[in-house]
């Protein structure tokens, strides 16, 4: 699924990634550790594609309908509901029945009760589960978090363990907490 | 087809933000009021009709670099361009989209500064209305995609006019030759063919103006 | 290079007796000529860079619109010169060309804001390129403007002995519009490298350094 050759990174002056080998197959689970800095976002945006590698190569094997990413950003409209970003965001990604995708998703993450909410009054544990759904609802074959338990709850980081467990397809999961996902985690890849 | 199907998608939630929010329009309709009232102390007795008419295109000049300064705050603050460009849609579709929405605040608000104006100083010709339609089209189609630019830089605000206004320069002639002439034809033309070249390499290049 | 410039200051007296005012016409329209030459030849990098996208055409894209506005700030001097020696005034509004490369200037002024403002790497290429682009379509398109704008400025227009080319005139017009172009290829190149070279001695000092 991923495919990387000795891929730098610079910003400015600066290398934040340099000569990093990878290689990920379709339902491997890759977990990134490293402190903060040390260029994991880096390292998962460009595999989004919101970055082009400044050296190296990089191959990813799925489209960008096929790629859900979780960044530091929810990526989310405040001005909107839950319901009313999903449907955006699926008419965008073509979910088939994203009508009923996204309220199954919403229930699925608790927050169908507060599904014609607007975004601005959810708390930051509510934008970061409504984010996950809305990285989740294309089923995407390559899923990319960051830091994804930085802001659940218990519960949520439970719902968040299921869903990976239960996963289909590549997965790469950036934290600097690794203990939550330890077990699923096929392959390893540690920042200094 | 799904192009169009995005672009409306896209439309629509702009649209719905600013019926909610309701900043950006009234801002824009005090703001060309309170520049034509400026612009009475400024044009001092003895000024013909014509100077008004020509500080009309600056007021709308103005006011529409006032709307697209906001054009992608939405996106800006909750980093949900990202979200936009990572999408398998095409990334001129969210231009389209954006262009649009721009285009509609500045109609709207437009409906309430030409009369304005009228009663203000002087009625407004037909081809006046003409050209402000027309040029409309250019500022928007080019001001989003110089907005999404400024977007990307550090100094944002301070960017967007410096960049924005040599662009602008043919609209306002297109549009002050149009009010003020008598052969104002000439102008609407020249008014369209810049429309249509701009609005060309707007939809091909916006594609590395958001994306790397 | 020194023969370029050799060629323009031989060529410079030949036409003395013509006056200062057509000396600086030899200097004038070539410098201008140069000018848009630098910007199409900017553009085209630019445009050579969005298809390929090899980090070399963003550096020579930038060299040459460098060089196009260094041109172009010599344009509007030497016009400014030319109009205070034939009409007496600093500025006229009634030259079509000065006023073209009055907006070109501010327009590729702004290139180097934007430059500046955005982090060095894959989108301020981008964003420069398409700048670029747009800098090369806006010239006839202004320049399309201003002559239309003409109708209604009723600039005071001065009439000017516009310059009746003999063959002997037009020879050495050229030969000064080669070497101006000779010039700042030469520019071009020298800065190029120079850039080209700032590159590697840094490639080099992060490589000692890590």
């Amino acid at each position: 699924m991923i495919h990387a050759h000795g891929l730098s990174r610079r910003f400015g002056r600066k290398r934040v990634l340099d000569g990093v080998d990878l290689d990920l197959p379709d339902t491997g689970f890759l977990l990134v550790t490293g402190p903060n800095g040390s260029g994991k976002t880096t390292l998962l945006r460009l595999c989004a594609g919101l970055l082009v590698p400044t050296g190296g190569s990089l191959e990813i094997a799925a489209d960008r309908g096929e790629i859900g990413f979780l960044g530091h950003d929810p990526l989310v409209y405040r001005g909107l509901t839950a319901l009313e970003n999903l449907e955006l965001y699926g008419r965008l990604y073509r979910v088939p029945e994203r009508r009923e995708r996204s309220g199954m998703l919403l229930e699925r993450f608790g927050l169908w009760e507060v599904r014609n909410d607007r975004v601005a009054s959810y708390s930051r544990g509510m934008m970061q589960r409504l984010s996950l759904c809305r990285a989740l609802l294309h089923e995407p074959r390559l899923l990319l978090l960051d830091e994804p338990f930085n802001a659940l709850d218990t519960a949520g980081a439970e719902l968040l363990q299921r869903e990976l467990a239960e996963r289909r397809g590549a997965t790469v999961v950036a934290t600097h907490d690794p203990d939550r996902v330890s077990r699923l985690a096929t392959a390893r890849l540690a920042f200094a | 087809m799904s192009y169009a199907g995005d672009v409306a998608a896209l439309l629509r939630k702009d649209l719905l933000l600013e019926l909610r929010a309701k900043e950006t329009i009234p801002a824009m309709a005090i703001f060309v009021l309170a520049a034509l009232t400026i612009f009475h102390f400024a044009l001092p007795s003895g000024s013909s009709d014509l100077a008004a008419d020509g500080l009309l295109w600056i007021a709308i000049l103005f006011t529409a670099l006032l709307g697209l300064s906001r054009a992608f705050v939405a996106e800006r603050e909750q980093g949900v361009l990202d979200g936009l460009v990572m999408s398998p849609c095409d990334r001129s579709a969210i231009w389209l989209a954006k262009s649009l929405s721009a285009l509609t605040f500045l109609v709207l608000v437009e409906a309430i500064a030409l009369p304005a104006f009228s009663v203000f100083f002087a009625p407004v010709s037909m081809t006046t209305v003409a050209a402000v339609a027309l040029a409309d089209v250019g500022l928007c189609t080019v001001g989003t995609l110089l907005a999404a630019m400024a977007v990307a830089s550090r100094t944002r605000e301070l960017l967007l006019p410096l960049l924005f206004l040599p662009l602008a320069l043919p609209i306002v002639v297109g549009g002050v030759g149009a009010s003020v002439t008598a052969n104002g034809g000439r102008y609407l033309g020249f008014l369209l063919v810049y429309d249509l070249v701009f609005a060309i390499i707007c939809w091909a290049s916006f594609e590395y103006v958001v994306a790397e | 290079m020194a023969a370029a410039i050799a060629l323009v200051a031989f060529y410079a007296p030949e036409d003395a007796n013509q006056g200062l005012s057509q000396k600086i016409f030899y200097f004038h329209v070539p410098i201008a000529l140069t000018a848009y030459a630098c910007f199409g030849w900017g553009a085209w990098k630019a445009l050579r860079y969005l298809w390929r996208r090899e980090e070399h055409y963003d550096l020579e894209s930038y060299v040459a619109i460098h060089l196009g506005v260094i041109f172009g700030a010599m344009t509007l001097l030497t016009g400014s010169i030319w109009a205070k020696i034939s009409w007496g005034v600093w500025w006229t509004w009634s030259s079509n060309q000065l006023v073209l490369f009055l907006v070109l200037f501010l327009f590729y002024s702004t290139y180097f804001m934007l430059r500046f403002s955005v982090e060095d790497g894959p989108m301020r290429a981008n964003l420069s390129a398409v700048y670029a682009l747009f800098g090369v379509v806006l010239i006839p398109i202004s320049f399309l403007a201003i002559r239309l704008a003409n109708d209604f400025i009723h600039p005071t227009v001065f009439t000017s002995a516009g310059p009746q080319m003999s063959g002997a005139m037009f020879a050495t017009f050229c030969v000064c519009l080669a070497a101006m172009l000779a010039l700042a290829a030469s520019f071009y190149g020298i800065e190029l490298a120079g850039k080209r070279l700032d590159a590697r001695l840094r490639e080099l000092r992060e490589l000692l350094s890590s």
